[in-house]
């Protein structure tokens, strides 16, 4: 197996907002993506996706970890602009209103993206298509276009930049339903045909499972279960990775209510001793509430011994 | 079953384009009718007209019938006595009914002032009431406490108990689970049901979720294009759609129906 394009280890990062406690956001947090593969991060609000998103392009510093893109180590706090581990990555953010400027052509918005990777063959029409926009779309200002439409714009421009790793933070949660699993497979299909990663993040589950090949299910700061889709989705194994998909509704007629997951989730700043997550947990024992399980793929002391799956 | 509420070949136009053309739907006390359908079909129009709500420059008509009277011909004094009150709205982000500079009890307790008459400490009791209901821990301190105070859940929860506070017939909710985590939502739609099952609500839930519809509504309806193309009972609609369009959002389903049980 060929290095990880990113990779995450033991990642920690934290809040710090004056008067308030510290919020251990991230709370060694561990992540592989390779090159052409969709990995899937799942997880309730609040529990550190973006923040882990936004550590990986460097926009928040790490408190203590690494994080390695295409092998090279993320600089902390990367405002240094030329971090050459930084310029292959690129993400496309959740609200498709407040990423596109609203004053500039979007042609132009992705002719930024084709200089950062000095293409001069490509133009802005030719992503505009890939992403199947019209051409003419070029000369247009983003407001006139649907939240679908400008999603799209935002996914041309990122790829305009030739990423390595492409990251999408809930790129789909501000979109109509019929539009949200369109514009998934669409970055899905043209991340891998790119060869790039995708590092996708929802907390919808079922549009995850539709376009990731493995799916990482984060909890409070920490990654507690990772396999691949098919298996996670058929056969989940932590009791929180059962406990979000029992709660998806079957559209199956049957008129079954979800199971309901009991409580709120913790506050970060103040994480549950042992297993972050045995206060809510159904199948709670003693050594929980001490000692928290701290190993993969499935972070629960249920399944301490089961085989590592290459990751 | 007792009628809540009809609605009745209802057209909208908005600025002379037509956006309902001809809705028919029938609300029943202590049921959920779920209405379905893609993006711009509809469905939150139809909520809208209910309530008399529609964007201004609208032009409307057929009949909504509630307690006897048409609504669409109703003065707006009067009309203003029933929306709020008797029909009340839940609307997917709950921003939209929950007033961020005035604390719960403010929001909870003035409706019902207004509507029920009731002193300010009856209604405070009640509003006390109210929050236990929608299940939120500790009921009398959450009175004095602001919106923003609460996660997104809790403040769905608030607002659910506004829309409660003037003990309505009808509650529409359009969309009112789709912001928030399946966790979280799988609360809400147990809220719901409850509260059709024991105060003989008529809910109108307008949700493009179909796993949503498949887990609280009694009788589904499926708009396309302003339009109602089917209307069923849940489990017929569902598994046996006599409508293509219908079959056609069930076949693009993310998740094949009966497959996501683990
Ligand atoms: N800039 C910030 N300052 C302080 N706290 C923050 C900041 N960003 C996020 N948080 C807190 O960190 C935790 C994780 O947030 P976030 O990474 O946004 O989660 P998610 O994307 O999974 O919803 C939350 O408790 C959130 O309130
Ligand atoms: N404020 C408005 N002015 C004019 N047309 C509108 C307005 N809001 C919605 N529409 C149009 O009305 C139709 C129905 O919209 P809506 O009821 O919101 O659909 P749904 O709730 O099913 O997604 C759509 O064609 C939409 O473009
Ligand atoms: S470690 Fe214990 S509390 Fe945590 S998920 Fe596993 S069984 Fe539940
Ligand atoms: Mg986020
Ligand atoms: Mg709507």
């Amino acid at each position: 197996m060929t290095a990880p394009l990113l990779s995450v280890e033991d990642l920690v990062v934290e809040h710090r907002t004056p008067g308030r406690p510290l919020v251990r956001a991230v709370a060694g947090a561990s992540l592989h993506v390779a090159a052409g593969e969709v990995v899937g991060l799942v997880g309730e609000s609040g529990c550190g996706k973006s923040t882990l998103a936004r550590a990986v392009c460097g926009l928040h510093r790490a408190a203590s970890g690494r994080i390695r893109v295409g092998g090279h180590p993320v600089t902390p706090l990367g405002l240094r602009r030329r971090d050459p581990a930084l310029t292959g990555v690129q993400m496309v953010f959740q609200d498709p209103y407040s990423s596109l400027n609203p004053r500039r052509r979007v042609g132009a918005q992705i002719a930024d993206g084709l200089r950062t990777a000095g293409d001069t063959t490509t133009s802005p029409a030719d992503l505009l298509e890939r992403v199947g926009l019209p051409r003419a779309f070029a000369g247009r200002y983003p407001h006139e276009f649907s939240g679908g439409q400008r999603q799209r714009i935002a996914i041309a421009r990122a790829l305009a930049a030739r990423p390595s790793l492409l990251i999408g933070d809930e790129p789909i949660s501000a979109l109509d339903a019929s539009a949200q699993a369109q514009v998934a497979r669409l970055m899905r299909d043209l991340a891998v045909e790119s060869g790039a990663g995708l590092l996708f993040i929802s907390h919808d589950l079922s549009v995850v499972r539709l376009i990731a090949d493995r799916i990482a299910v984060m909890y409070l700061g920490k990654i507690v279960e990772t396999g691949p889709t098919a298996q996670v989705w058929a056969d989940p194994k932590h009791p929180y990775t059962r406990a979000l998909l029992a709660a998806i509704p079957s559209p199956d007629g049957a008129g079954v209510l979800p199971a309901e997951l009991p409580g709120d989730v913790p506050d970060p700043a103040d994480p549950p001793a042992g297993c972050r997550f045995h206060p809510r947990c159904p199948l709670v024992m003693d050594v929980c509430r001490e000692r928290e399980p701290d190993f993969g793929p499935v972070a629960c002391w249920l399944h301490e011994r089961e085989p590592s799956v290459p990751s | 079953m007792t009628t809540a509420l009809t609605i009745e070949g209802l057209r909208v136009s908005i600025g002379g384009h037509d956006v309902l053309h001809g809705v028919d739907l029938t609300l029943e006390a202590g049921r959920v009718h779920g209405l379905a359908g893609e993006s711009g079909s509809g469905k939150t129009m139809t909520g809208l007209a209910v309530l008399g709500l529609l964007p201004h420059g609208s032009r409307v008509s057929g009949r909504i019938t509630f307690g006897g009277r048409n609504l669409l011909e109703m003065p707006v004094r009067e009309l203003n006595e029933v929306r709020g009150a008797k029909i009340a709205m839940v609307f997917q982000d709950p921003a939209t009914s929950l007033h961020p500079m005035l604390t719960v009890e403010r929001q909870l307790t003035e409706h019902m002032r207004h509507h029920l008459g009731v002193g300010r400490k009856e209604a405070r009791e009640r509003a006390a009431g109210l929050l236990a209901k929608v299940r939120i821990p500790g009921p009398e301190e959450a009175l004095k406490r602001y919106p923003h105070q609460f996660s997104g859940g809790m403040r769905q929860r608030i607002a659910i108990a506004v829309a409660l506070a003037c003990e309505p017939e009808v509650l529409i909710a359009d969309e009112p689970t789709t912001a928030l985590d399946v966790t979280v939502q799988a609360g809400i739609l147990r809220l719901l049901r409850g509260l059709c099952d024991e105060l003989g609500l008529a809910v109108l839930l307008v949700t493009h979720d179909l796993g949503v519809m498949s887990a609280v509504a009694d009788e589904v309806s499926v708009m396309k294009d302003g339009r109602v193309v089917e209307t069923g009972p849940r489990g017929r609609v569902l598994r046996e759609p006599r409508h293509p369009y219908t079959r056609s959002l069930l076949d693009a389903l993310p998740v094949p129906p009966g497959e996501n049980s683990p």
